[in-house]
């Protein structure tokens, strides 16, 4: 794992004392709301619907036993005993005082972490994908890229206040596990003729107008990858919409000035500043990647794993990936319990899986954009003692990419922006697929709420997504079917007209019926609906 | 409370600028003002005869002015580069990077805000146009030089 | 009947104006007819209030009743958790935001 030196120390314990300065003058009337409100912001403090909200940046989802449990001791001094996951990698937590904000900043600091641009009009936590350097298909670990991408957009002089938010991700595997187009700039590692570069994607995103990303140049070598992206930014910063924040994104700009056009202008911006000395040197990526180096993974263990706990073995069936290394597997730990809320983790068990992270997997651990955790390195001898330790503990759901592992956002129990409450729809769908063997039946299947056309919980991309919006005060659902954030992206198309919250449970209930009884052999819900189209579906849900 | 702020040595220019449109239609004006949708590298044929640009923020939020600068100084651009405006104090390192030299903000700027803001950061993680050596540099200085 | 809604800007609490200063119940809220704006910017300024809004409200056997869900719930507390709600031991109390 990466481990800040003094310059990377002293920059965030400036930025805590930095924030502490505006918190006081805000304290003390030297600053209105009005121009508080983006300070806070660039510094993941919220308003929301009951309290302030701080969000942390857990930088491309990776953090050690350590920070985890300061997270959750942050989690019972400061706020109500929990934390929420969210789907960028980051986490929240919902009930902060304005002047405990430092306070907490500041404890974050003693173990390398921050919230720094977890909002604003900047760029945001770049985010990666979850089994970054444990997984055998990747080309190169992207953690080391994601770290230097963090350090070049902190504080970045020419990109802080763009027409709007930017998100990264940086992946390097065929399998997309980070939604990597659906980000402003997606960048995927490749290797030509033995050198690691960069596939580059633009303007992806979800929000009221989803797209997926295109692509816009089929390598970049590491050196200039800096200067790379100061040129995509600085055409976004310049020609992006500001005269509407609906369509300020990037993706609003490819769309409408043409990925051609836009390519063309990117690569004259390139041209121009490759000259200008802004990568780093080959020694600073060097630098950083030593600190990912795979880690001295034991020899000679063993692959069995005694399955006569038939709980356990379909934890283990549904929850644990296969490692690189010999002997070891990926555990995904599910926060999302049939009756709990998708995200949200107790003081008590984000303590748990910090000890697990130290004494199970090499004292680290990742979170996903499913808002669920990973034990990147686990023995295989290990995992029915980890599996006792997270059952005793609520966390030991077995339910991995299947229906009931639902993304949803905070919705209107918690978010100011939102129309509808997702969790308590989320609840009602869990419980009514918990049926393990349904489940099973089903496969792959994932579901996507948001509260919101925001879109935090991405469900443009689900498999089966909902949409919560307001119909006269009332809260009202719509439908989607066939979105995808993986490899394969696409875009879910709505049903039709919306449904009450008991209604859009059984409309899911009749799209699952269809789904089995007109799949063909090895076909998850999503191939069957590309294959037969919306119609089945929409004929069973309303005729 | 700070009216104007200003890094150069000698005086300020003082002519009055005038817009791009009448800058590049005329020959004698030594002063220019950008706006936010406006290209700065219209200017870039005149630069010699330029002694002030003034880059205007009408809101704090358009960041399009950063770009504005940095793209004056990376052209070579050696006369004075103003920020005007909606200036806020929290901004003025992220400007001077940018490249700008002078401010004139629309509302005066708190002395002590703006010195504790100086002075806030010890080091910076990019390149850009202010001659401040990025942290990768100082992490690799044999590297960098030479 | 309108009344003002905000958050305490100390602790984020959801605050309603029961017309002498600022209370954690919404059934405490004051009518404040055509005023709510004024009082909304004047409590602002005296930091005691941030993010001030009038909203529609109505008087029901239970009580002051906000138009809308969104401000029913910041009444309440989030319904998923009926724990941090303002009425942690009444069960049903998450159907009065319906």
């Amino acid at each position: 794992m990466y481990r800040y030196d003094s310059y990377d120390q002293s920059m965030v314990d400036a930025r805590v004392e930095e924030f502490r300065d505006q918190v006081q003058r805000r304290l003390a009337g030297a600053l209105t709301e009005d121009q508080f409100k983006p300070l806070r912001l660039m510094n993941g403090l919220y308003l929301q619907l009951h309290a302030y909200m701080l969000r942390v940046a857990i930088p491309y989802g990776t953090l050690s036993g350590k920070q985890m449990r300061k997270l959750g001791e942050i989690a019972a001094k400061y706020d109500r005993g929990y934390g929420h996951f969210t789907t960028r990698q980051n986490l929240q937590y919902n009930w902060i005082k304005l002047a405990d904000a430092p306070d907490i900043l500041a404890e974050l600091a003693t173990v390398e972490m921050h919230a720094i641009q977890t909002s604003g009009n900047c760029i945001r936590n770049i985010s990666s994908d979850q089994y970054a350097g444990v997984s055998a298909d990747e080309v190169a670990d992207p953690r080391p890229w994601a770290e230097l991408l963090r350090q070049w957009s902190s504080f970045h002089p020419e990109f802080t206040y763009l027409p709007r938010k930017f998100k990264i991700a940086v992946i390097a595997s065929d399998d997309d596990r980070a939604a990597m187009r659906l980000h402003d700039i997606g960048l995927k590692l490749v290797s030509r003729d033995g050198v690691i570069g960069a596939e580059v994607y633009a303007g992806g995103g979800m929000g009221r107008t989803p797209m997926v990303a295109p692509q816009i140049r089929d390598f970049v070598p590491e050196e200039e990858i800096v200067s790379y992206l100061e040129a995509c930014l600085r055409v976004y910063n310049r020609y992006g919409r500001r005269d509407n924040k609906y369509k300020a994104r990037i993706k609003i700009l490819v769309h409408e000035i043409g990925v051609e056009n836009y390519k063309r202008q990117v690569e004259e911006e390139f041209a121009h500043m490759r000259t200008l000395g802004l990568n780093p040197p080959t020694e600073e990526l060097d630098r950083i990647r030593a600190f990912f180096a795979p880690p001295a993974y034991e020899t000679g263990l063993s692959e069995d794993i005694d399955r006569s706990d038939p709980a356990f073995a379909l934890w283990v069936d549904r929850q644990v990936a296969a490692h690189k290394a010999p002997g070891h597997a990926i555990v995904n730990i599910s926060l999302k319990p049939l009756t709990g809320i998708p995200g949200d983790a107790s003081a008590e068990q984000i303590e748990l899986v910090a000890s697990l992270a130290e004494q199970y997997s090499l004292d680290e651990l990742r979170v996903t954009h499913a808002q669920n955790l990973v034990l990147p390195h686990v023995r295989k001898a290990d995992l029915y003692a980890i599996w006792q330790k997270l059952d005793e503990a609520g966390l030991a759901e077995a339910n991995l990419d299947l229906i009931t592992d639902i993304i949803a956002c905070p919705g209107l129990d918690y978010c100011a922006l939102a129309n509808a409450r997702s969790i308590p729809l989320a609840q009602k769908i869990a419980q009514r697929f918990a049926d393990n063997e349904r489940q099973a039946e089903l496969g792959e299947l994932k579901l996507k709420i948001s509260g919101c056309i925001n879109a935090c919980g991405h469900h443009h991309a689900g498999h089966i997504g909902i949409l919560g919006v307001d119909r006269k005060g009332v809260e009202n659902f719509q439908l989607l079917l066939g979105g995808s954030g993986a490899e394969d992206a696409s875009l879910g198309q709505i049903t039709g007209p919306g449904f009450s919250e008991d209604g859009v449970v059984d409309a899911i209930d009749k799209v699952t019926e269809i789904y089995l009884a007109q799949r063909e052999s090895g076909e998850r819900f999503l191939d069957t609906y590309r294959r037969i189209g919306m119609k089945p579906f929409k004929e069973a849900i309303y005729g | 409370m700070v009216e104007f702020l200003s890094f150069r040595d000698g005086d300020s220019a003082q002519e009055p600028a005038v817009t791009v449109e009448a800058f590049t239609g005329q020959s004698n004006a030594t002063a220019v003002r950008i706006e936010p949708g406006e290209d700065a590298r219209e200017l870039l044929p005149y630069l010699d005869r330029l002694s002030l640009v003034e880059v205007n923020f009408p809101g704090f939020g358009d960041g399009r002015g950063y770009s504005a600068a940095r793209i004056l100084r990376e052209s070579g651009y050696r006369g004075e580069l103003r920020a005007v405006g909606d200036v806020l104090v929290d901004q003025i390192v992220a400007m001077r990077r940018c490249g700008f030299d002078s401010f004139h903000p629309a509302k005066p700027l708190d002395d002590g805000a703006v010195e504790r803001a100086l002075t806030r950061y010890a080091d910076v993680y990019q390149k850009a146009i202010d001659d401040r050596q990025p942290i990768w540099a100082k992490r690799h200085p044999e590297t960098i030089n030479g | 009947m309108k009344i003002l809604t905000g958050n305490d800007l100390v602790t984020g609490d959801v605050i309603w104006w029961a017309g002498d200063g600022w209370s954690r119940q919404v059934g405490d809220s004051a009518d404040v007819g055509v005023h709510g704006e004024d009082l909304a910017r004047a409590e602002e300024a005296a930091l005691r209030v941030v993010g001030a809004y009038v909203i529609d409200a109505t008087v029901t056997e239970e009580g002051v009743r906000p138009a809308h869900i969104k401000d029913r719930i910041r009444a309440l507390g989030p319904t998923v958790r009926p724990d941090l709600t303002l009425k942690p031991n009444d069960a049903d109390a998450g159907n009065w935001v319906i």
